[in-house]
């Protein structure tokens, strides 16, 4: 396969706004939520909580904002990104709030809907005031400064639960791998836009495998190491399982060299081995995973795992109801890391897999954005958001579920977790900026658009319209960068590439 | 690029079947293995989240469900618990279940799938989770009269003991009285409290929780020689009863130079009549030995004895008759003792047997099951046990248990204007029998004009505390089997 950075861009198809569409997607959504949390009241003291109406009318204002931020901000947005994450984010306020019931001294609900809001706020922030997407471009190394930061402070604050992801300040704590995840693939894409084909086409011939220059892959490489070798560090097992999975994607969808992946899977066989051999906390997770039931048979009884499964088995096909399953029975993490579990005993194998198939709506109109823009940077930038949405979901998914081993993670949106919600909203908004971007009509953004060009007059925030440079002093740069997508750079022949009319 | 980007759409494509196969495998597939495992509380959580269903005496409930608002939700309560627990016996979260609420736990907990409307639909229970193929709980119907029960209780007056009443024809236990009784109620939930209540019920003397009508054996005494009769009168080894059997007093065991005396006077050359009437040891012994072990061993057999699977529904200890013994002890053992034991209830069937010419009914404790609504689930039905005697036996030996209510030592059981018959007993037990012997009655009582007898009745009182030659089955035991059928033949009369 050779790399092909030169595909023309996909002919322009007009679309209409679908603003109306995504209006009434929301309001379904709302209902949705507001019908769960009436469930949970039904069937936990036989009447609807005296709250719905609260409830209904927080979450509604939720999706007002979000919805006005997008009518105004991105017009032309792919209309199913905002009401799938409202509905994700209303279920899992109603799963939390379902365990709360359980928990009687310790509710999340309150905190979480607090963060939601916090989230859908920085969304209309971000899809307001971010113009163009192409600004983050620039800020590719202080993101990953920014990136390395927040992974390495943790260190130095206590372990919880065997991984040191969190930073205590006063009552409130976060995970900043949280929002490491979104700064990186900032940089990662914005790295890989602009030296891609330098690491497609340059550096030495071995035989017949032609190796990357050093120069070129080595601070790419550098950052992934620090960033994976940290969160081992931190026994962060998911989020460096994640970030690998990340980076491998994004350098193939840049370079298009199969030899990546086959690198990348024996790294990461290599590195998964090792760690788990030599680490007590990962080997003890492998082993959990291979025997659930080890430790019941040890008469010590069921673990996290198990019980996880046990959830998942009493659901069935059409679950229990919503209030009406044990999934209480997890333990400490059963509003975090586990609401799966919860989904899938009290929504069944039916409602689980809707709430799968929204996550692959969600990632699919992310890949979809990727695909109808134009510029490299867009491109991989959605390419690593939907990927790392998909990442994310099978690796917590594929934990709770005895898939693969377990690892500590959010779910996106349902979880409980303040750090993991604000992300998410914040990478949904980049997602609707960006699929506002492929879909709008013409003035055609150049690859360099001027101040004048902002693709809506409309009053941004801050300094707007200062235009992103290309080619700018990304060292390691090996080729510079083309100016015109549309132009092969450096002697390689472009390679015919199947176009999709969308 | 797009190339790339839709291969890496396809590898998060992939991902998802992986995700989607990976639930149906658990959720579906698997499931019923993940929820049968022994450390999932789930079965345990679904069965207590609603209220269990109740037994029955004539209709109305003695037990109940209290909603405690704790993770194992509903906790068992009885209305009348010492009365009723050796029938019912307990249903505890900590402590599990027995007798019928252990028998009939899959109507009484939902669980059973004879309690689906429609076997289809039903099959499928409330969707999803544990609560598959549960349905509303189911009521039991026992086949208890409130009446002779309570009389049996007051009869036995706390005092160490047990009394069964059957209906010969049927079966039916009227009756089953354990004394002295616990409260199962003391038992149910979880924590300190059914924990201390279960320590304090085990190490108590009297050993409340030990039903004495179906789990105790006990030598049954004088009471066997009824049994001894009918195998000697269905032998042929006696024809005439009222003839002399030529049986010396005190009668030498055979093979041995033991001599076995009498408790009642006159028992020389006794006729059968007689020997039951006063009792006489000597005669019955040697007529076990004319009859012969063969044939003992297959009379007792008849009646019950040595059949270890009896239930009704829940196990009844096995009452014994050796199998292989010597002539002596075979005379030993045809005057129930030696190593012949019995349980109240094998007594109270010998007496039904006679009762009922010479058939023995099984046993049974529940009437019917129903759903929640009252739709019969199961109907229970007179089921013949076993013939132990040719009906003209069964005349002659219900003849001469009636000489033993009116003329004999059974006198204390007669009861005005019904036909009584009866059978006293004392049993010596203990080493060298220093123990307090054991005080038997076992009878039967016709309403007159009745057809048949409407009850027959087996009481044995432990601790009988009086001089040794006042203790007898005419004295400590008659009076609560009096007791007993007068409330049997008063519910007849009253019933028409």
């Amino acid at each position: 396969m050779t790399a092909a950075t030169t595909d023309a861009p996909p002919p322009r198809v007009r679309l209409p706004r679908r603003r109306g569409v995504e209006f009434s997607l929301l309001v379904c959504a709302v209902l949705c939520s507001m019908l769960g949390y009436a469930a949970v009241g039904l069937a936990r003291s036989g009447a609807v909580p005296h709250d719905v109406a609260g409830y209904g009318a927080g979450l509604s204002l939720l999706a007002l904002t979000g919805h006005l931020a997008v009518r105004f901000g991105a017009p032309y947005a792919d209309p199913l990104l905002l009401p799938i994450a409202v509905l994700l984010n209303g279920l899992g306020l109603v799963l939390i709030y379902r365990l709360d019931l359980e928990t009687p001294a310790d509710r999340a609900a309150p905190t979480q809907l607090v963060w939601s809001a916090l989230g859908v706020a920085l969304f209309a922030l971000v899809v307001v005031c971010l113009r163009d997407h192409r600004l983050l471009q620039r800020y590719a190394y202080l993101s990953v400064a920014a990136a390395l930061a927040l992974l390495t402070v943790p260190i130095f604050f206590p372990a919880v639960n065997g991984a040191r992801i969190w930073i205590r300040v006063g009552g409130l704590s976060f995970q900043p791998g949280e929002f490491a995840k979104l700064l990186l693939a900032v940089f990662f894409a914005a790295y890989l836009a602009a030296n891609g084909t330098a690491l497609a086409h340059t550096g030495r011939r071995l035989w017949r495998v032609r190796l990357p220059a050093g120069r070129v892959l080595g601070p790419v490489l550098a950052v992934w190491l620090i960033s994976v070798g940290v969160l081992v560090l931190e026994r962060d097992l998911g989020t460096s399982l994640l970030f690998f999975g990340l980076f491998v994607i994004l350098l193939y969808v840049a370079t298009g060299r199969t030899g990546w992946i086959a690198v990348g899977l024996l790294l990461a066989s290599v590195g998964a081995f090792t760690v788990g051999a030599l680490e007590p906390h990962v080997h003890g997770r492998v082993e959990d995973w291979l025997h659930p039931f080890a430790s019941i048979e040890a008469g010590r009884g069921p673990g996290q795992l198990a019980q996880s499964l046990f959830a998942f088995a009493a659901g069935g096909m059409f679950g229990t109801g919503l209030g009406q399953g044990h999934s209480a029975l997890i333990g400490f993490a059963a509003k975090s890391d586990f609401i799966l579990a919860t989904a899938g005993e009290e929504l069944g194998h039916a409602g689980l897999t809707a709430i799968f198939l929204l996550y692959a709506l969600l990632v699919a109109r992310g890949f979809r954005s990727g695909l109808a823009l134009r510029d490299p940077f867009g491109r991989l930038l959605a390419t690593g958001l939907a990927s790392i949405l998909a990442l994310q979901v099978f690796v917590i998914a594929g934990g709770v579920t005895g898939l693969i081993p377990l690892t500590g993670m959010a779910m996106p949106f349902l979880a409980q977790g303040g750090s993991s919600v604000v992300t998410n909203w914040v990478m949904v908004a980049l997602l609707v900026r960006m699929s506002d971007s492929a879909r709008a009509p013409a003035p055609e953004p150049g690859p360099a658009p001027d101040a004048g060009s902002a693709p809506e007059p409309g009053p941004g925030c801050g300094p707007g319209g200062d235009p992103p440079h290309d080619g700018g002093p990304l060292p390691g740069g090996a080729a510079p960068r083309a100016t015109a997508p549309a132009r092969p750079p450096g002697p390689a022949p472009a390679a015919p590439t199947r176009e999709g009319a969308r | 690029m797009t190339t790339y980007i839709r291969r890496a759409a396809a590898l998060c494509l992939l991902l998802l079947v992986a995700l989607l196969a990976n639930t149906a495998r658990v959720q579906v597939l698997e499931a019923d293995r993940l929820l049968g495992n022994p450390a999932n509380r789930r079965p345990v959580l679904a069965r207590y989240a609603e209220p269990r269903g109740d037994i029955l005496v004539e209709g109305r409930p003695v037990t109940g469900s209290q909603d405690t608002g704790q993770t194992l939700r509903y906790e068992r309560t009885y209305s009348d618990g010492p009365l009723y627990a050796p029938v019912t016996g307990h249903a505890s979260q900590t402590y599990g279940t027995t007798l019928v609420e252990d028998a009939e736990d899959g109507i009484l907990s939902g669980t059973s799938p004879h309690l689906a409307g429609l076997p289809l639909i039903g099959g499928l229970g409330r969707p999803g989770g544990p609560g598959r193929g549960r349905h509303p709980a189911g009521h039991v119907a026992t086949t208890i009269r409130a009446g002779l029960q309570r009389a049996a209780y007051e009869g036995l007056a706390g005092r160490r003991g047990a009394v069964v009443a059957l209906e010969p024809s049927t079966g039916r236990v009227l009756a089953l009285v354990s004394s002295p009784s616990y409260d199962p109620a003391l038992l149910s939930g979880t924590g300190a409290e059914p924990a201390a209540a279960w320590a304090r019920l085990n190490a108590a003397p009297g050993r409340p929780m030990l039903n004495r009508a179906l789990h105790e054996t006990y030598p049954p005494g004088s009471t066997f020689k009824i049994v001894t009769a009918a195998a000697a009168l269905d032998a042929g080894v006696v024809t005439d009863v009222y003839a002399p059997s030529g049986t010396p007093d005190p009668y030498p065991l055979p093979g041995t130079r033991t001599l076995l005396p009498n408790e009642a006077r006159g028992c020389d050359d006794a006729s059968l009549a007689y020997a039951v009437r006063w009792s006489c040891n000597t005669v019955l012994a040697r007529l076990g030995v004319e009859v012969g072990l063969t044939r003992m061993v297959a009379a007792a057999r008849s009646f019950g004895f040595n059949d270890a699977d009896l239930r009704v529904p829940s196990r009844v200890a096995r009452s014994n008759f050796d199998a292989d013994m010597s002539p002596d002890r075979l005379a030993l053992s045809a005057i129930g003792q030696y190593d012949t034991r019995a349980t109240p209830l094998q007594m109270a069937m010998v007496a039904a047997a006679v009762a009922d010419g010479g058939e023995v009914a099984r046993p049974y404790l529940v009437e019917t099951t129903t759903t929640a609504d009252g739709g019969v689930v199961g109907r229970a039905h007179r089921e013949t046990y076993a013939r132990a005697m040719s009906p003209g036996t069964a005349r002659t030996l219900g003849a001469l248990m009636v000489d033993v209510v009116e003329r004999g030592s059974g006198s204390n059981a007669a009861i005005e204007g019904a036909e009584v018959g009866g059978k006293t007993g004392t049993a010596q037990h203990g080493v060298g029998n220093q123990g307090t012997p054991y005080a038997w009655f076992i009878g039967w009582a016709r309403a007159a004009g009745a057809p048949r007898p409407a009850v027959a009745v087996a009481v044995v009182v432990e601790d009988a505390a009086a001089r040794r030659e006042e203790i007898s089955g005419g004295g400590s035991a008659a009076p609560i089997a009096r007791a007993v059928m007068e409330s049997a033949l008063a519910a007849e009369g009253g019933r028409g």
